[in-house]
């Protein structure tokens, strides 16, 4: 009965999602409130069926209902009860249940707190969700149903795919959608403007504040799928410009984009157009990232689904989406009103700048993730485009764009003085200086682009503090006052400072990790000695253990270092008999924010066992500066101030305070 | 309660859902429409956020009046396009949207969900599965329940001792050799638990008696000397080594000693047939049950295949006897006496330098019948 109930519910939401996607535009055309409100609460009783139906799916997978196609798959009795909950999202069939489920809530939610938003606008939004809401019912439903029964239920399940059996996973998928769906909303939105010909002040007031909550959920479902990868699947690396990974990227380089003009769009009434067109593109790629992972043209550790039809449904779904939409731009872009005008050199300006550079370096990767595979669907040539291309084109695209940060918040809306903010951030220069020259003094080896890339990522956090500091008047008032100050400060402008020195922390992970990672890769018999970085690491000895639903060989090594015992490692290698597959469980040691990885590989037949040890130095740093970078969002979220942009007035005199 | 039944409740929901809207009253309609967000009140609202932004000095007055002045002539414009805009009522439309959702809700939902849902079947968790057990139960699923139990208490050696057998009659070879592995650990090593493992290792390895089975063989004559399955694969292993004489005189011995009635006394004795009986060794017992399981026609292809094979091998290197013995027995069998005569004279010719050996193909024609 649950299954069943389940399985009904989603099809109502289906024919909820029809009527909502007609009936509201109606209402909107002949401008009556009755046929406008059908959106609200359609949109509300979607919300309640697709998540019962998904509650039904997690209750058949706890359950262990294995006369469900989709739970006798991917789940096992013996499995632990979280991972009997995150297989539900660790397959196709669930994971795209999860997707309408997020985007049922937005819609939910829009409804909800819709009240102060014009109402033909909210019936439109309303709508163009249920569109999209529609497509993904149906292709759920038709190509992918995970409420398919089996009649003679098998007494026990496939087991879900080991690697995916992991707490990193529990939170990755969700978190990722939670990103990609939230773009849907200023997607929605931008259809509305350009359905309704106009760009409302009430638009641009909620699409910020939306695209900023959707941008936390994907950077932190980034980073977290970044580092799920590096201690699970046992290589030591954390970014391999795989084309899934690269999907996520294009939605977060755009959606950067985004939330930067959306600023200037509800602060100056100004790039209504721009933003529009990419809040266009952010979903666009979001829905390409969907289509990437989900059509099984990429294989790839993601590549758990994989079906032809499926595709082929996708790309339905992509080209009357993005080609919609995009058509609709071109032909009513033009009618929409322009907003207000700027100097180049202005807080407007520095965003655009930023605009430019996240969108083209957005583009490079997007032609590095396509070009393999449009070469292959025409000459059958197989190419793989790699590291090499992407930190040629990519890496100089951020070098200016990482300079620019720290000027942007430092200059005033709509006329800045450049000039002023350079002197400002003098402090920050000479600090990255001094930083060079430490770095070319102490670091041995490695490549000579190191040092200044860590000048550069000290001088986007520098220049991050500098404006805390400035806007606080620290070392100008005394100190009580500029403590107060600061305590008075928006929240926003917190914010700012963290995403943007979080952009830093992140630069430097990544340089040391790069540049002086050592590793000792070899085989070890008990009581063998190896040494790295400083590290002495002696193997113990093996042991067997039996887990829930696997048997594991854990090697358990003693880490010395200088001669004094450190710590105990214990690396382990699963295997799981079910799927009959292994995976590797990495042990880490942090020490700081630097970290000794060892990860086991096969036994030799004399009872010795291939080891890999890294020291990563600062290898943290990489994941800390993402985590900065949505706790600032969050606290920009948090302030619930309407933003306004204070324009610089012509004539008036220099001050040193810049505005807000 | 019937699924039905359910069913019918949430469809009602659903279509409560949208006639909700539609049946409320023109005035709370219009209410909506007088309380909706506007331009005009955003920029008002950004106005008021100015004068609190001037109030906790977080701006400077020149730069509040510039945006001030700003926002006003925002405000002037929006509030000279908005046309109070009375909301209109359309009863016919609101009619039509209230029959599209009684009448299209559940057309969709039963259009849909008939040909993909299965309402007639029940859940099934596992649990209540568990606490009932059906009688006809395949083996497959009592032997998935044994390794349950056996997963959780791994050191039940009893349970591994039922378990191994069935796993090597289920063909899971593999699976078998861990469980026998597991049988000697947890309950202790004897001569018959060893010549098990061994006897699984050879399954596993396509019936060959490999260094690791023989070793368990021998670990178990060590222990008891009589064990009869060792004994009897030490011989096999012996054969397959080509070491002829040694399996016969294995299982010669095991024969003497075997009691009258032992089961395995026939494959003994045919065994020993295929390697020291005077009988020209035919197809080995492998391709004979693989050919068992062959249609007629089939099995003589096989045949007639195998024997073409021996023919042209024969033609390139005369030297071996038993071959051409093999080749004369089966043209004999296959009722080809003509070919038989033709393959003798050939052997005979291509040997005919060698007196022992023409001497051993008389003999070996003399039992097949067929005189010289």
């Amino acid at each position: 009965m649950i299954a069943e109930s389940g399985h009904y519910a989603l099809v109502l939401a289906l024919a909820l999602a029809l009527i909502q996607s007609i009936v509201p535009l109606i209402g909107a055309r002949l401008n009556d409130a009755a046929l406008m409100n059908v959106a609200r609460s359609t949109a509300l009783a979607q919300l309640l069926f697709v998540g019962a139906s998904f509650i039904a799916l997690v209750t058949l997978h706890v359950a262990s209902d294995f006369s469900v196609a989709n739970v006798y798959e991917n789940s096992h009795s013996m499995k632990p009860l979280i991972y009997k909950i995150t297989g539900v999202w660790g397959n196709h069939e669930g994971s795209m249940l999860l997707w309408v489920s997020i985007l049922a809530l937005f819609g939910g939610l829009v409804a909800l707190f819709g009240n102060n938003l014009p109402l033909s606008l909210r019936a439109h939004v309303l709508s163009v969700q249920a569109w999209v809401a529609s497509a993904f019912y149906l292709f759920i439903l038709m190509t992918s149903n995970p409420f398919l029964r089996i009649a003679n239920p098998p007494i026990e399940g496939r087991d879900l795919n080991p690697v995916l059996q992991d707490i990193g996973l529990a939170v990755h998928p969700p978190m990722l959608y939670l990103g990609y769906v939230g773009f849907s909303i200023s997607f929605s939105f931008a259809i509305a403007a350009l359905m309704e010909g106009r760009i409302d002040a009430a638009w641009a007031r909620w699409v910020r504040p939306w695209t900023l909550m959707a941008w936390i959920f994907l950077t932190l479902g980034i980073a977290m799928g970044s580092y799920w990868a590096y201690y699970e699947l046992g290589w030591g690396g954390w970014w391999f410009w795989d084309p899934v990974e690269n999907a996520s990227l294009m939605p977060w380089l755009a959606g950067t984009a985004l939330l930067h003009s959306a600023l200037v769009m509800e602060k100056r009434n100004a790039l209504k157009v721009w933003t529009i067109l990419l809040s266009i593109l952010t979903f666009s790629l979001s829905l390409l990232g969907t289509f990437l992972v989900r059509s099984g043209v990429l294989t790839s550790v993601h590549a758990f689904a994989s079906d032809p039809t499926r595709g082929v449904f996708i790309l339905l779904i992509l080209c009357v989406f993005i080609g919609g939409s995009l058509s609709l731009y071109a032909a009513r872009a033009s009618s929409l009103k322009q907003g207000g005008l700027f100097a180049p050199i202005s807080r407007e300006g520095a965003l655009v700048l930023n605009n430019l550079f996240l969108t083209t370096a957005c583009a490079t990767v997007l032609v590095g993730t396509l070009y393999p595979l449009g070469l292959e669907v025409l000459t059958h040539e197989k190419i793989s485009v790699g590291a090499p291309f992407f930190n040629l084109t990519f890496g100089p695209l951020f070098v200016p764009l990482l300079i620019a940060v720290p000027f942007g918040p430092m200059l005033a809306w709509k006329r800045g003085d450049l000039l002023g903010a350079a002197q400002r951030l003098m402090a920050a220069g000479i600090g990255a200086l001094l930083v060079l020259a430490l770095v070319w003094a102490w670091a041995r080896g490695g490549s000579a682009l190191a040092a200044p890339a860590i000048a550069l990522a000290v001088f986007v956090i520098l220049g991050s503090l500098t404006d805390l500091v400035e806007r606080a008047g620290l070392f100008r008032v005394p100190f009580a006052t500029a403590l107060s100050r600061a305590r008075g400060l928006p929240r926003s402008v917190w914010g700012t400072a963290f995403a943007h020195a979080g952009l830093g922390v992140a630069l430097i992970g990544i340089v040391c990790e790069t540049t002086w990672n050592s590793e000792y890769i070899g085989t070890m018999k008990p009581e063998d000695v190896a040494k790295v970085a400083g590290y002495e690491l002696k193997l113990d000895g093996l042991l067997q253990r039996q887990g829930p639903n696997f048997r594991e060989m854990i090697a358990q090594f003693e880490v010395f270092s200088d001669g004094d015992k450190v710590s105990v490692m214990a690396p382990s290698k699963r295997s799981f008999s079910t799927r009959g597959s292994s995976t590797t469980e990495a042990a880490l040691l942090t020490r700081g924010a630097s970290q000794l990885y060892v990860s086991l590989g096969d036994v030799t037949s004399e009872g010795a066992i291939a080891v890999r040890i890294y020291h990563k130095p600062l290898v943290l740093l990489i994941w800390w500066g993402p985590v900065l970078m949505a706790f600032g969002g969050m606290l920009s979220l948090s302030d619930r101030r309407l933003r306004v942009g204070a324009p610089k007035p012509a004539r008036a005199q220099q001050r040193l305070q810049p505005a807000e | 309660m019937t699924p039905w039944f359910v069913f019918a409740l949430m469809t009602v929901a659903a279509i409560f859902a949208v006639l909700w809207p539609l049946g409320r009253g023109n005035r709370d309609a219009s209410q909506d429409l007088e309380g909706q967000g506007s331009e005009t009140a955003v920029y008002k609202d950004q106005l008021a956020e100015i004068e609190r932004d001037l109030a906790a000095g977080l701006i400077a007055a020149p730069e509040a009046e510039a945006a001030r002045v700003e926002i006003g002539r925002r405000l002037l414009a929006a509030a000279s396009s908005e046309q109070a805009s009375a909301g209109q009522s359309h009863v016919n439309w609101r009619r039509a949207a209230a029959v599209l959702a009684l009448i299209g809700v559940p057309l969709v939902a039963i259009g849909v969900y008939a040909p993909l849902g299965s309402p007639q079947l029940k859940d099934f968790p596992l649990a209540e599965r568990s606490r009932a057990p059906n009688m006809a139960q395949s083996l497959e699923n009592l032997v998935t329940q044994v390794e349950q139990h056996l997963e959780k208490n791994p050191t039940d050696g009893r349970g591994w001792n039922v378990l191994a057998p069935v796993l090597e009659r289920l063909g899971r070879y593999d699976d078998a050799v861990r469980a026998y592995r597991n049988v000697l650990t947890y309950s202790g090593e004897n001569a018959e638990r060893h010549s098990d493992l061994g006897e699984a290792l050879s399954a596993a390895a396509g019936g060959v008696v490999t260094a690791e089975a023989k070793s368990e063989f021998e670990r178990a004559l060590a222990l008891n000397a009589e064990e009869p399955k060792a004994n009897y694969f030490l011989g096999l292993a012996a054969e397959q080594d080509g070491r002829k004489d040694d399996a016969a005189k294995i299982w010669r011995g095991l024969l003497a000693k075997a009691p009258a009635d032992a089961p395995w006394r026939p494959l003994v004795a045919s065994s020993l047939v295929r390697v020291g009986g005077s009988a020209a060794p035919a197809l080995s017992d492998e391709t004979l049950a693989a050919a068992k399981d062959l249609s007629e026609g089939d099995r003589g292809a096989m045949v007639r295949g195998m024997v073409e094979r021996l023919a042209t091998r024969l033609k390139q290197n005369g030297d071996d006897v038993d071959g051409w013995l093999r080749l004369v027995r089966a043209y004999l069998v296959m009722g080809e006496r003509d070919k038989a005569k033709a393959a003798l004279s050939d052997a005979r010719q291509a040997i005919a330098n060698d007196a022992d050996r023409l001497r051993q193909l008389n003999e070996g024609l003399k039992n097949l019948g067929l005189d010289g």
